[in-house]
């Protein structure tokens, strides 16, 4: 009965439509983020002209950003600080959850909550205790204050993950090997690691982002410029008093998004899981 | 191993009970309860060290008058009497409660709308999904830059094509109201998509012959959703709003970037005011104290989130 080009009209207007709205109420920012990066700073400060063309697009802003400021240096801070702290953290969370998901020990069940509570505790309520501690520890103003109080976070999540992971994974597997004479450390590595290796892979690329993105520790335990990571030196170096380099913010801002933006394209589903492993739960 | 034949049939456990020598470290190892704790050392060892001594340290500073670099003495409740009589304070508690609960309902409803949206087929779908994503995966503070460029008092792109309209947009990061419904339209862009890909994987799940049986019996959308989706999406709406809150109610980044809790710190939430007290003006003890407000909430969404999971277990 219903003709043909309603219907079509009908899924343009309830489907298409909202989807472009979407689509550009949430990557404007990025846009606009890269459309500045590379406009000459005449055009930035030009009010009359239309702000969304470029009309002699240039990498000035790059070049500022690699050749007068310390931003390679921050690139490799970020990407050391997060590699390691995602290591020890995988190192910590693989046995933390899987003693949790197989064993039965007094306490274990308590342990497992404990583990849950401190996934929730923001590092907005510790930050100003741990500066303490870190200093007493002597790792003020180091990398290796970050990659050490990162875990605090990742461990908690990566071991809270893990646990529903090896759970999921039938123990017969792991009996029968205990029958053929393996201990239970040979069975965990040789044979749940390698079919945990989803759960796992999924585990070290949130940890890696989460890493990546993390704000106020770096802010707060590292002021030598040299030690920052890009989101506390872009932040922070690259605004001096009122003056904004807007150009070469965006396109600090740029570059320390891709990273991150690109390893989650290459693992969407992966991180679609580590993402929903909590929620899922249930 | 000699114990093979007793291994295949009673749990693993019971022959690692009866070794002739308990104290072999070989042996003391196939025992679940010395490996799990073995195994859970490490992990337990950094979270006392860096989470459950900092809290017991951060509750003692609160105590104190301590100021960076010099070791306060014991003020007893002294700091929290102070705050609840500071104006400054009192517009930061009330800011953080506005701003979390305003933007879980925006983010919800429109995680919600976001979730069904992208349910139905279309092309590039995938490439859609993947991108929606995009605000809440990219650091914070990078993303609120870009905000707080399009917030320009002079070279607003908003305001910029607000004037295309004949309407002169506000200063917004500068006259109130606008500064803290900036901060919340730029929490809820950021939120929005965590919220809507949770709600999309949950709704996945769902069995699509319910909806199919639904519309033979002449069921409309909005029905569909309120009877079907919304049931089956409970258990992962409630863990995304208790997650949500307890990130929103301890908000940092975006407040820090946007207005550092300004003008006049009309703007603060708990943990830019604990910042700014404890570090930039060397108040640690004082700082500590605003922190801890914090954790009635976090305690909150901790209790109410076991008490959900432990019910889903039962059922």
């Amino acid at each position: 009965m219903t003709p043909r080009p309603v219907a079509i009209l009908d899924r343009f207007i309830s489907i298409y439509v909202p989807v472009v709205i979407t689509l550009v109420l949430l990557l404007f920012p990025f846009y606009w983020m890269a459309v500045t990066s590379v406009k000459p700073n005449a055009e930035l400060f030009d009010v009359k002209a239309n702000p969304f063309i470029v009309l002699r697009p240039t990498l000035e802003h790059y070049r500022y950003l690699f050749e007068r400021t310390l931003f390679a240096n921050w690139l490799l801070n970020t990407t050391v600080v997060a590699a390691l702290s995602t290591a020890i953290s995988l190192v910590l969370s693989v046995p933390a959850g899987y003693a949790l998901a197989r064993f039965r020990f007094p306490g274990g069940t308590l342990l497992g909550w404990g583990i849950f509570v401190t996934y929730l505790v923001p590092q907005t309520l510790l930050f100003l205790p741990l500066t303490q501690v870190i200093n007493w520890l002597g790792l003020a103003n180091t990398i290796w204050s970050l990659v050490l109080t990162y875990p605090t976070f990742l461990v908690p999540f990566g071991s809270w993950l893990l646990i529903g992971y090896f759970r999921s994974i039938p123990k017969d597997l792991e009996e029968s090997a205990l029958v053929d004479g393996a201990t239970r450390l040979q069975a965990l590595v040789r044979i749940a690691l390698p079919l945990a290796l989803p759960g796992i892979l999924s585990v070290g690329i949130f940890s890696f982002t989460l890493s990546w993105n993390e704000f106020i520790y770096a802010l707060v335990f590292i002021s030598d410029p040299v030690n920052k990571t890009v989101p506390v030196g872009v932040t922070s170096e690259l605004i001096r008093g009122d003056v904004f380099f807007w150009g070469s913010l965006m396109a600090g801002a740029l570059l320390g998004s891709v990273p991150v933006a690109l390893i989650y394209s290459f693992f969407v589903e992966y991180f679609v899981a580590g993402l929903t492993a909590g929620a899922v739960k249930g | 191993m000699a114990e093979k034949g007793a291994l295949a049939e009673a749990p693993p456990v019971a022959v690692a009970k009866k070794p002739a020598r308990p104290w072999d470290p070989r042996l003391l190892l196939e025992r679940e309860e010395v490996l799990g704790y073995l195994l859970m050392l490490p992990a337990l060892g950094l979270l006392t060290t860096f989470v459950v001594y900092p809290f017991l340290y951060g509750i003692w500073l609160s105590l104190t008058d301590s100021r960076i670099g010099v070791p306060g003495g014991f003020v007893g409740l002294k700091n929290f009497i102070e705050l609840t009589r500071d104006s400054i304070f009192q517009q930061t508690f009330r800011n953080t409660f506005l701003y979390t609960g305003v933007t879980t309902v925006f983010k919800l409803a429109f995680g919600l709308a976001v979730a069904v949206l992208l349910n139905n087929t279309f092309p590039l779908k995938r490439f859609v999904r993947a991108a929606v994503l995009l605000p809440w995966i990219v650091p914070t503070v990078l993303s609120a830059l870009a905000w707080l460029w399009m917030f320009d008092s002079t070279f607003s792109v908003i305001n910029w094509m607000l004037a295309r309209f004949g309407i002169k947009g506000p200063v917004w990061l500068g006259t109130n109201p606008w500064p803290m419904i900036s901060l919340m339209a730029v929490n809820i862009w950021r939120g929005t998509p965590f919220y809507a890909i949770s709600f999309l994987a949950g709704m996945q799940v769902i069995n699509q012959e319910l909806y199919e049986a639904a519309a033979i019996d002449g069921a409309s959308r909005w029905q569909m959703f309120r009877h079907i989706t919304l049931p089956t999406l409970r258990p992962v709406i409630i863990i995304v709003v208790l997650l949500s809150v307890i990130l929103t109610f301890s908000d940092f980044q975006l407040i820090y970037v946007l207005t550092r809790g300004g003008p006049a710190n009309s703007t603060h939430l708990f943990a830019t005011l604990a910042y700014q007290v404890g570090l930039p003006s060397g108040e640690i003890g004082l700082g500590a104290a605003i922190s801890l407000f914090i954790f009635p909430a976090l305690c909150l969404t901790v209790f109410l989130t076991l008490w959900y999971m432990r019910r889903q277990e039962l059922d």
